[in-house]
This record gives structure tokens, sequence and C-alpha cells, in this order.
């Protein structure tokens, strides 16, 4: 099995979210980086799935410099090797997509191609459907249960009544979230192996924006504050009530 | 020009949708995959067999768009929502805007960070595609002006990824890092015994029980069931902080839930500052009042 | 939401609800101070600060006395409080280098008497941490007292006791915007919730305090850093364990690191990576930080090394794949440019306390005394390392704290030399003879930012000359820092004359009509004495231990010109200005910087001040403790006929910039007589302790008293003096130590090797018991050094009555082995000179 796996860099943003002074990205000055919870689930799965079958996980960022450390966090958890597009600027979903295409074509074949379903930051719930359009491969997203055997993938989705199954066969792209797996956390060992771990690097240009970013905006209003719902037993009926709205009572 | 609106039956994402596309001026029209009813126009109803398949319905979509012409397509942002637009946005090479919480002109506001945080963004000349950002909206009332049924051409590769089996939820013991609700304990419990009430709580939730590193220290509850940052990382949509003070060691496994509510004596214990919701008293009265409330509610 | 507006004037406000602020509301209420105010700006009980991300283990062992104490006195409290969980503890040494430390180690508990520690085999320390590799390390020093705290919950605990008193209010999640001073006193604070008024306002911030005390004009000279510490599990060796610790903490001593259980993981620290310094201003508020504003994200790169070598110590756990790395931050501490704490009264402005740059181990020992410095005017444990006035204003700009808290950064867990010389920001203060010393080799050491020669190596013909009568240290970590050139200055100087450069004491004047009272006021010894006499005296605390002693002049009716060391000179100062009369009848100048001191002591000084002078320097006309000015060629002097060496001779002061003129006049007249320019290691340890003279911070300190120290000479002076009651009630009753002189009788060590003591090594009887007096306190050298016109190496030490017998047979242990010393005086008689014939020569 080859298997891809693209992540993102992202900030690890606290409580309020304090933007730069032109507006354009977070502030990020105290910040750490990571990958969003759904491609962790996603390199995991692709981890376990070589450690069972036998092949190798390649991790594909696009992203600055420093996005170097996010594929050794991924390498630490066990991909072999990573591949860096490297770019200092803001994607929109489209030109990342056209820029994942060739990076995989130049690499392929892969049998499995993971994404997460949307980025932590961006959220934009699209590029490994575009991916999937240019290679022509087929596509499952959201998924929290994925068994792949003799060459298909049997994919689930989480609905508010249970699971949707999908069957397809491989080549194909999936896109996972949280939940997938539980990922584990690199050991030592893991962690010293990552830094020996090869990563090719090829600085990319990026076209203009068709979804064009203009500035971003911490929306108005109470932050990350708590909503006081009551005190004392009087307060269940109303926390029962966000319990229905959060889809959990 | 129209504005065109996916709809999916019984869906209170898609009436947000359409009141959405109403914002944006002109006759909004729907379309749908099978029989549903919205207050739209006119509602499409594309005749497509068997169970979802991503690509089918973005067939539809595009097939209607090229009909209709209209000036933008407009999901709500569910995860179907989002994903048959992304497709249709991948078919007609067009960029997608997802989950905006408002359009003027070419320019719309868009959610990113789950909400956190909103982008100002210019969609290009032509159609634009946008999903709705869930409860950005008050859900349209109404019904359909008029019902038009139509069957759209589809290819082999657009059914290729359906859903062949859909299954109910599995049942079990619900582990800390998979549960959806977790109610979590800290000193303030008070004892082992004191977690009964927690244990009532998650049960009837299907949720789990975690706990804070003092609560281990004392011996009231095994390790396997410390969340931070030294137990288990978890990440449910909603976690019940009981008696918590909100030591860092505790948020750093915590601040992956999606809500958190904290219920604590002390109204200014450190774990408000990180909770989305707060019940301000002691523990041991509000869970057993919010366990009754949940009852009463099913039984009606 | 209660608004401070709404609360009577508060007795104190504390700024800050972190280990440090709670305990200080408590302790202040204990003491019978009500109307506290307790603020942080974040929420409670982890308002976001470095208590709440700490380690929380305590180690009570520290070569210094003062953190020792206050240590000792925070692990009694987390005991008290039930917060304690003792896990033992065991600093592993990887090198032979790391052996002679953890010796020293011994030494110190010894000293401070901390009983139960022991040197380990690898083998044994493999018995008490069965998962490290004990083939690497070659020895390690247990502490079976060492254990976790904790931090937050004792917080609570002590806000709580205040509470219960009615004493406290508390306000989470409000921040101090404002503090204002009226005639240099805290006057009110203001804060996001309303103002306040009080007199006395305590900043507990941590690594915001340098902030919070900008606000009031005042500078609390700290940076934050970052420590780094992950976590790893889950543990296989700790499955079966249910505490949050059962196994000892391991410190990692040569690599910078611990290891510490931590309930199913186990947590690694380190102070091994570079220093990385954060801004206070650049610290991110409670709401944008991700976890804790002091929490800041891993820097992975700085920690490769550190895994690697927690991987050779304990391969059985971090060689392990199932055991994750579950968490990994940059926590953020505060580091001072020495390494210690900042405690006390600001000196810009009055009623405005530091309690900053304090760990959790020192954290409620620091709350206990700084309440009763503010209530009681002292501290039971002597706080003068600490004290935040030790400063010169040169000594707090941001460039030196961040220079020197960088240098220590890697020091936390060195193996740091006693004489120990900072590398960063030298040459700051230099003397008028700076440039004729480097002419002449001179090595400098720094005190208080001043250069000062230590020895000059252009004195290499007197090793020659002195040959045999110097000792040779042949143990690298006596030379250290040493040269026997030192020994040679001092021979030379006692045999002909040396000049000393004497910049860096601290001077300053007391004038006006209410001089002599203020003097008085401070002053043990009398100081109503004649123009142109010198008074040396103790200065008392209120209980009449040392708070300093120095000389004081009387240039005038009305003029007392104070010169003391340049290390405690500006704390000096502080006490000096806050005991000035209320009604303005006395003035305070600070001259520090507007005198060089040229000191030029032995046998042929007076011949080589004549040859400079027609003034009548002769003993009659010119005798010992007195001082006028004279005329040397062109200059006018302010001559001071003292010693500290024990020598006839004089201290010259003059306007800074003649300093280069003096130093010429007196060095040409000087060269026939055979005057040698002579380092700080003659004057401030071989000269002082062949007289047994004592030295601040060494032999005097707020452990002993006047009468215990041998400085009660004479009668008590009748005006009243800080401390009088106090040390008349001590002359009452015997007392239960004696400072005496010690000579070391056999240096040879069991290899054969001669060693030398440094100080600070614990006093044993013969049979190598430690000595006790009935304070319970330890006997140990407290200073130590050579005595080359007698040839013998000396030691000073406080002994309980019945040893303090000249003739008295005692051991004191050194680098794991003892040597025979002998007391040689049991007063402040001396082993040179006792008559002193050479000083009123």
């Amino acid at each position: 099995m080859r298997i891809l796996v693209a992540v993102k860099r992202v900030p690890i943003t606290g409580g309020r979210i304090v933007l730069t002074d032109d507006g354009q990205a977070i502030q990020t000055r105290h910040l750490g980086f990571t990958i969003s919870p759904h491609e962790e689930c996603g390199v995991e799965e692709a981890v376990r799935i070589v450690e069972a079958q036998g092949g190798e996980v390649v991790v594909l960022t696009l992203g600055p410099a420093e996005a170097e450390e996010q594929l050794r966090e991924c390498m630490a958890i066990g991909a072999d090797r990573g591949i860096h597009l490297v770019s200092d600027e803001e994607w929109d979903a489209q030109a990342t997509a056209a820029a994942l295409v060739e990076a995989i074509r130049a690499e392929a074949p892969f049998d499995l191609i993971v994404f997460g379903n949307e980025s932590a930051d961006a959220g934009n719930y699209q590029v490994g459907i575009r991916v999937a359009y240019a290679l022509g491969l087929p596509i499952v997203t959201g998924l929290k249960g994925l068994v792949v055997s003799d060459g298909r993938a049997r994919a689930e989705q989480e609905t508010a009544s249970g699971r949707d199954v999908y069957e397809v066969g491989l080549p194909a792209i999936v896109t996972v979230k949280e939940g997938l797996n539980l990922p584990r956390y690199p050991s030592v060992p893991a962690k010293l192996r990552a830094n020996r771990k090869p990563v090719a690097a090829q600085a990319v240009g990026r076209p203009p924006s068709r979804l064009q970013k203009l500035r971003l905006v911490v929306p108005a209003g109470r932050g990350k504050q708590a909503e006081i719902l009551g005190r004392g037993p009087e307060a269940a009926p109303a926390v029962v009530e966000i319990m229905r709205r959060l889809g959990v009572a | 020009m129209s504005v065109l609106v996916l709809i999916e039956p019984d869906d209170e994402l898609a009436l947000q949708a359409v009141t959405l596309a109403r914002s944006l001026g002109g006759p909004v029209q729907g379309i749908s995959i099978g029989p549903a009813d919205a207050p739209v126009d006119v509602l499409h109803v594309a005749q497509v067999d068997g169970s979802y398949a991503p690509g089918a319905w973005a067939a539809a979509v595009v097939q209607l768009v090229e009909r209709l012409a209209p000036s933008a397509v407009v999901a709500p942002g569910s995860d179907r929502g989002n994903e048959v637009l992304a497709h249709v946005a991948a078919r007609l090479d067009l960029p997608l805007a997802a989950n905006v919480t408002e359009m003027r002109g070419d320019e719309v506001t868009r959610q990113r960070w789950g909400g956190s945080l909103l982008e100002e963004a210019r969609l290009g000349e032509g159609l634009k595609l946008l999903t709705a950002a869930p409860h950005a909206f008050e859900a349209a009332a109404g019904r359909a002006g008029a019902t038009e049924s139509f069957a759209p051409a589809l290819a082999e590769a657009d059914t290729a990824v359906r859903v062949v089996e859909s299954v109910g939820a599995s049942t079990g013991g619900i582990s800390l890092a998979e549960a959806k609700v977790v109610v979590s304990g800290g000193r303030g419990v008070g004892s082992a015994e004191g977690f009964a009430v927690l244990e009532e709580l998650a049960g009837l939730l299907g949720g789990a029980v975690g706990c804070s590193r003092v609560v281990t220290s004392a011996g009231w509850r095994p390790h396997a069931d410390q969340v931070g940052q030294t137990g288990t990382k978890v990440s449910p949509e909603l976690y019940v902080a009981c008696g918590i003070s909100g030591a860092t060691q505790h948020i750093a496994g915590c601040k992956g839930a999606k809500k958190l509510l904290a219920i604590n004596g002390d109204p200014e214990a450190t774990i408000f500052a990180h909770a989305d919701y707060a019940v301000i008293g002691d523990l041991h009265e509000i869970l057993p009042a919010i366990s009754a409330e949940l009852r009463k509610a099913r039984a009606a | 939401m209660t608004e401070l507006s709404s609360l009577p004037p508060a007795q104190a406000v504390v700024i800050g609800a972190g280990i440090v602020g709670n305990s200080l509301v408590s302790h202040l209420a204990e003491l019978g101070w009500t109307d506290l105010v307790l603020l942080d700006k974040g929420p409670l009980p982890n308002p976001g600060g470095s208590t709440g991300h700490a380690s929380n283990f305590i180690f009570p062992v520290d070569h210094s006395k003062e953190m020792t104490q206050l240590t000792l006195e925070s692990m009694r409290q987390y005991r008290n409080a039930g917060v304690f969980t003792e896990s033992g503890g065991i600093e592993v040494a990887r090198t032979e280098g790391r052996m002679q430390e953890l010796h020293r180690r011994m030494a110190s508990a010894k000293a401070w008497g901390i009983d139960g520690v022991r040197l380990l085999t690898p083998a044994e320390v493999k018995e008490l941490v069965p998962y490290i590799d004990e083939s690497v390390i070659v020895g390690g020093f247990y502490s079976p007292t060492v254990g976790i705290v904790d931090s937050l919950r004792f917080g609570t605990i002590m806000r709580e006791r205040a509470q219960a008193k009615g004493a406290l209010s508390v306000f989470a999640s409000t921040e101090v915007v404002g503090i204002d001073v009226e005639q240099g006193r805290v006057s009110r604070v203001r804060t996001t919730r309303g103002e306040l008024e009080t007199a006395v306002v305590v900043v507990c911030c941590g690594v915001w305090s340098p902030l919070v005390a900008r606000m009031a004009g005042a500078s609390i000279p700290l940076t934050p850093a970052v420590h780094q510490m992950i976590d790893v599990g889950p543990v296989p060796h700790f499955k079966d364990t249910t505490g949050v610790i059962e196994f000892p903490i391991v410190r990692d001593m040569d690599t910078n690191m611990y290891e510490r259980q931590d309930g199913s993981g186990l947590e690694i620290g380190s102070y091994a990576h570079r220093p990385i310094l954060h801004d206070p201003e650049d610290l991110p508020s409670v709401e944008a930080a991700a976890l804790s504003p002091t929490e800041f994200p891993f820097t992975q790169e700085d920690f490769t090394q550190q895994l690697e070598d927690a991987l050779e110590l304990i391969p059985d756990v971090l060689g392990n794949e199932a055991v994750g790395i579950k968490y990994a931050i940059n926590g953020i501490l505060s580091l001072t440019p020495d390494g210690l704490p900042l405690l006390g009264e600001t000196p810009e402005v009055k009623g405005l306390w530091s309690a900053a740059a304090v760990w959790v181990k020192e954290g409620p020992g620091v709350g206990k005394s700084i309440a009763e410095w503010i209530v009681r005017g002292e501290s039971e444990i002597d706080l003068q390392s600490s004290d935040i006035a030790r400063f010169y204003d040169c000594q707090k700009s941001r460039e030196h704290v961040r220079a020197r808290s960088a240098e220590g950064f890697n020091k936390t867990y060195g193996i740091v030399h006693p004489a120990e010389q900072w590398d960063s920001n030298r040459n700051v203060r230099l003397s008028p003879f700076h440039a004729r010393e480097v002419d002449l080799g001179a090595v400098f050491f720094e005190t208080a930012g001043w250069e000062r020669p230590h020895w000059y190596e252009s004195n290499a013909d007197l090793l020659d000359e002195y040959g045999d009568r110097i000792a040779r240290r042949e143990a690298e970590w006596e030379s250290r820092w040493w040269s026997p050139l030192i020994n040679a200055e001092h021979l030379a100087m006692r045999d002909r004359a040396a000049m000393f450069d004497l910049t860096a004491f601290c001077i300053f004047d007391v004038t006006g009509p209410g001089a002599l009272d203020a003097v008085q006021r401070v002053a043990m010894r009398r100081l109503d004495v004649a123009p142109g006499k010198i008074v040396y005296t103790p200065v008392l605390s209120p209980s009449g231990t040392f708070k300093s002693d120095l000389t004081v002049m009387r240039l005038g009716d009305e003029r007392f010109r104070v010169v003391t060391g340049g290390a405690h000179g500006m704390a000096d100062l502080k006490w000096f200005r806050d005991h000035l009369p209320a009604d303005g009848s006395a003035q305070i100048a600070d001259l520090t910087s507007a005198f060089t001191t040229l000191g030029l002591w032995g046998p042929r000084a007076r011949d080589i001040l004549s040859s400079l002078t027609s003034d009548d320097v002769s003993n009659e006309s010119f005798p010992f403790a007195t001082c006028r000015t004279i005329e040397l060629d062109s200059l006018r002097v302010l001559a001071s006929r003292i010693s500290y060496v024990g020598e006839l001779g004089w201290e010259l002061y003059v306007p800074i910039e003649q300093g280069a003129k003096l130093w010429d006049l007196v060095w040409e007249a000087g060269r026939p007589h055979g005057v040698v320019p002579a380092g700080i290691g003659v004057y401030g340890t071989t000269g002082r302790l062949e007289k047994c003279y004592r030295a601040f911070g060494f032999e005097l300190d707020a452990d002993y008293d006047v009468i215990e120290a041998g400085m009660a000479w004479g009668t008590v002076k009748a005006p009243d003096f800080v401390g009088k009651d106090a040390h008349v009630r001590h002359r009452e009753s015997d007392p239960v130590a004696v400072l005496c002189t010690l000579t070391v009788d056999d240096h040879s060590s069991k290899d054969g090797t001669k060693r030398y003591m440094l100080g600070r090594e614990p006093v044993l009887s013969k049979s190598g018991e430690p000595l006790v007096d009935a304070r319970d306190r330890r006997s140990f050298v407290t200073s130590a050094g050579a005595g080359p016109s007698i040839g013998k190496h000396i030691l000073l030490a406080y002994l309980p009555p019945e040893r303090a017998v000249v003739g008295e047979e005692l051991l004191v242990e050194f680098m794991g082995e003892h040597y025979p010393v002998t007391v040689a005086t049991d007063d402040s008689t001396s082993v040179f000179d006792p008559e002193n014939a050479r000083v009123r020569s």
C-alpha cells in the first residue's frame, strides 16, 4: 500500500483569537502549531494500514518553511517521508488543490489518498474533492470508520441515527474526521527517528485567488466568556436545552 | 436571475439556507433529490434512484444550473450540503464559499475556525456557490410555490460512490476518547462515592466519566479515567466539568471538546474562563436535577 | 460584582494570587493584619502564572543557607497543609567532577542541618529507581525528604485561612491598571474593578512583576524565561501505583534535566537548552493564550539533545515505543541577574514591596518572611541575599538582566564554584585606576558591577621572593579562581606596603541638623564623637542581629560619611534612608560615584605618605581611627587611618576624576619602598582572616547576635538605636555560640593531595558528629582562607561554648573527607599580631 496524507500547519489558538494589525492573519507570536485533529487521525489511520499491510506513508503539505515541523510530527507517529511545497502565502482551495494534484501526480501511483474533512483554520470543505475530480478518483468524505482490504475500502460516515457505509475500489481518496481513531503519541525513539527521515521541499508560487480573502474579523460578542445557564438545580432545564441543541441529549 | 437552493427533506439547515438565498434578491428556486418541501418559489424535484450518492446529487444540481442559469447556488452548511456543493464546484471549476454568514454583492462573510473567526472575501464574476453557516440565519417558513420534477442524466461515475448500507449506532461501553459526552469530576466531587451522580448523567447521555488528576491522586478513580496533559485527551461534543477548578494540566486534556459546560460552586473558578456554559452551585444538587430533567424530557 | 471602591482602605493590597501572594495574605492575617485585598488579573485557582505549570517538586539542599532556610520553612508549611507527598529524590552524577559536587551537597546538608541524606552507588540508585540505566552514572546523592506539593491547592488553603479570619477580600479577574504614589509612598491601587486606597502594595506577580512595579515607578529586575518540560506515558513501571508519585525524583545533574513520576506518566524537564528569554510586555493575555499566558508553545528543536540524554539514562521507559510524548511546553518562569529572588520593599517607593522571582519550593517561606518583614520590620529568616534593595541602578537595566539571566540559566544544575565570575556584561563600572591595573596584569573579579583586581600578574617575581612561604594548591577545585600571587601580595604588604583599589566602596553622607540623631539611631556604637573620628559599628536589626557593619567618619558637626562594602551598599543606603527623621532635619547624599578610594597599608605606608605631603602623618599627630584632609602633592585627600588588613596605613579618598593622579603619586612614591599593587584576594580574605575581622554576609547575618560575634566591646550607648532592647537582652545572657578562629592542622587527603577549604564546610566533633548549639544551629565554616604570615589555613566558625576553647581539636568535612583543625582563638583576638601593634604603630 502506498498512502499519501495531505496535512496543513495551523496555529493552536487560545480562547480569544488575536489578529495581526493588518487583519490578514492570526497573530501567532505566542501560539504553537499543529495539524488539524482530522488530519492527525488521517495520518494515524494510514500508518496503521501500512503497519498491518506493508507499504509506505507519505505526508504532503503546502505551507511555510516552518511547516516542516508538522511533517516531522507526522513522521514521528509513523509516516515515512514528507513532501513540502513551500510557500509563505495563504492559498485558496482551488489553487491548493491544483498544487497538490501536481505533487501527487509526480509521486503517483498511490492506493489511497487521505485528507482531513476540512482544515481547522480555513474550513473550506473542498480540497480533497477537487483533487479527486482532477485525478479522476472516487472520493468519500467525513469518515469515522475505514477498513481497507483486497483493493477495496469500506468507509463509514457518522449520521444522526447511526452510520452510512460506502464501498469503493482503490485507488481512492477519503477525507476523515476526528474520532476515526485515537492517534498515538510519538515515542521518544520515534521522535528521534523522525528527525532523520527525508523531506523533499520545493518552492511553489501562488496563482491568483478566486475566492479572494479581503480581511479577517473576530466576531463581535462575548468571545470565550461562559454563558451562565443559572445557579443551582434551577439551571437544569437550560442545561438540557443546550444538550438538545448540541445533539447529545 | 434566480437563486437555487439545495433542499434536503426535514432539514432545518436547508430552511436557513433559503433565508440566505432570499437575502440575495430575485426568485428562489429549490432542488431536492426526491420529495421535499421548502418555502421556495419553485421546487425542482430530481428523480434519482437509490441511496445517497454525492456525485449523482451534484450532477443533478449542475444540470439544473445549466438549465436555469441562476446567479447563485446555496446549500445548507451540513455535511451533505458542503459535500455536494464541493462536488458541484469541482465539476464547474468555480470557487465555493463554505459556511457563509452574510453576502453583499460579490463579497461574502464566511466562518473560519468553526465560527471563532470570520473571513470577508470576494467571489469572482459569474455563478456564486455558497453554503449557509449553520444557525447563522433564521429558518424560512412556508411551502413551495410550485413543484416541478425532472430526471437528471447520470453517468456511471456519478453513482460509483454511494451509501451501500446504513447501520444503527453501536452500543456498549463508550471509551473516554471516543465519547460524544464526557462528564468529568474534580476535587469538588468530594469522594469516590460522589461520582455516582456523574455516572448517572453519563449513562443517560451514553457518555463516559472522566476525572482530573487530583481525583486519581486521591485514589477515587483509576488513572485510566484521567483527562489531562498526562491522561487522556478528549474531544467530545460536550464536556461537562463538575467541581473541576481548571488547572492547566486538565485544560490541556479537554480543550478539544466542542463545547464545555462547567459546574462549579466558585463563580470565579479558572474553569469558567475556558467554558462555553456555566452553572454555578453544588454539583451534587445540580447533576441529579439535570438527570431528572432529561428523564422528564424523554418521557414526554 | 463587588467593586473595590466599595471597600474601606486596605491595610495591604497583594497583587498576584500565585504561590507567593496566597501564602503572603495568610501570613499577614496570621500576624493580625486585616482589610487585606488579594487581586489577580486571571481566574482562580489558576490565574495563569508560573505556579500553574510548575513541576512542584522540592529538593531541600542548596549551597545557599538563605535559600535552604526558605525551602525548609516552605516544606514545613506544605506538610502542615496536607499537600506534600514525600517521594525522595536523587541527584545522579555521570562524572567524577559531579561526584565531587555531590560531596559538596553532603557538606551543605550537614552545615544547614538536613539529616538523612546520603551518597549512593549506582546499584543503590537502581534499587530505588528501577527504570534507570545505572551504567551511565557513577553515583547519586539521595535526599529522602524530597517531595511533590500541590501548589494550587496550597494557595487555595492559604486564601481560605485568611478569609476565615475575615481579614481578606479576593478579587479574581481584576487587573491592576495603575498604582498611585504620593510623596514617594504608595497611596492607591487602580484596577479594572475600581480603586482602593492603601499604604502597602506587594507585587507577587511573578513574570509580570516588572510591569506592575513600573506603574509605581519602581524596578523589579527579572526576565521571563523558558523552562522546557515534556510528559511521557503511560509508563509500565507506574501501572500499579496509585498516587501521583511513588518513585524518587531523579535529577540528571550533568545534563541539566530532571525526570519525575507524574501519575501514570513521567515528566522530563530541562534547563539544558539555550536561554530563551522573553520580555514581560510580550506575554499574552489570559484570553489569548492557548493554555495559559505562561505556557508557550514547545520548541522541539531545543529539546532534541535532551531526548537523547534522557533516553540514555532511562532506556527502559523512554526506549519503549508504546510510551508516547503526551505533552510538551515551554513553561515561563522568572530569572534574575544573580539567580536569587527579589524580596522586600523597593528602594524607589515606600510601601511598594516585591515578592518576585520565587519558585514553588520557596513560596510559602517567602510569604511568611515578607509578612514578618512588613509587619515587624524584619523576618526570622535573613533575606539579605534576596533583598531587592541590593541592586545598583546599572544592575537593573534590561540588557544586564537579560545577559546575566541567560548566563545563569544553564547553571541551574551547574557545578558553580563559590568564587565563579560572570562572563557577560563586564567592565560596566571601572575605577579611575583601571588602566594602570590593566597594565599591571590585574585579574579582575566583579562586585556590584565594579571591576576589582583580585591579584596582579605583574607580581610574579614575588613568588620567587617568598618561595616556600606560599602554600601552593594542588587540587584543581581550590586553585580555580585563585592564584598563589594573592599570598605573595599579602606577604609583600606585611613586609613593605601595598596599594589597594577600593573604589567599589559605597559612600554616602548624612548631613543636616538632625544628622547625629539619624546616625545614632541606626548605629550600635556611639557616633557622638569629635569630628575627625572614625567609628566602626555594627548596624542592628530590631531583634539585635546584624543588618550590616560599616564605618562612619564624623567630618563635621552635621556631616557623617558612611563607608560600607560595595556588595551590600545599596541595602545599607536604603536602611539609613528609612531611618531618617521624619522632620526632614537630615538628608542623605549617595557619593559612591563621586569618590574613589585608594588603600595604602604596610609597615612602609607612613614613609610613602610622608614623602608626598608636608602634613604631619606621625602616629602622635594622626592616630588610628581618625581622619582628616591632607595634601598629597597637588591633591587634597581625605585620609582615613583605619585598616581591614591589620596594618599601618590609610584609606585615601579623592574625587573620582583625580583618582589616576592619586594612584600615580602613591605608586611613584612607593616604588623606592617596595610598594606592590595588591588585590581583593588579600583585602577580602588573607589580610582580614589573619586579623579575624568579620565580614557581613559571612560571619555577620541575622542568625547571630553581636555577643556571639564577639563584637560587644565596651558598654551600650545611652541613646536609643534600632535593636537596642534586644541587644541589651543578649548581653544579659550567656551566648550559645561563639565565633572562633580555627587553623587547619593537616591538609592531606586520603590520596595525599593537599586540600584547602573554601568556606561553608561543616565543623564536626573529633568523632565526626555535627556540632549543634542550643538554638539548633549547626557549626560551619563562615570564611576560609590562607594565612600566609602565620603559615596556616584559617577558618572562622561559630562554635557551641563548650567547644569554643582554645586548643579544642575538631574536624572539618571537605569533599567527603575529614580534616583535623584546632581552635586558635575563642574571641575577637586575631591569630596575627594579636596586640594590634601594627595598626597602631
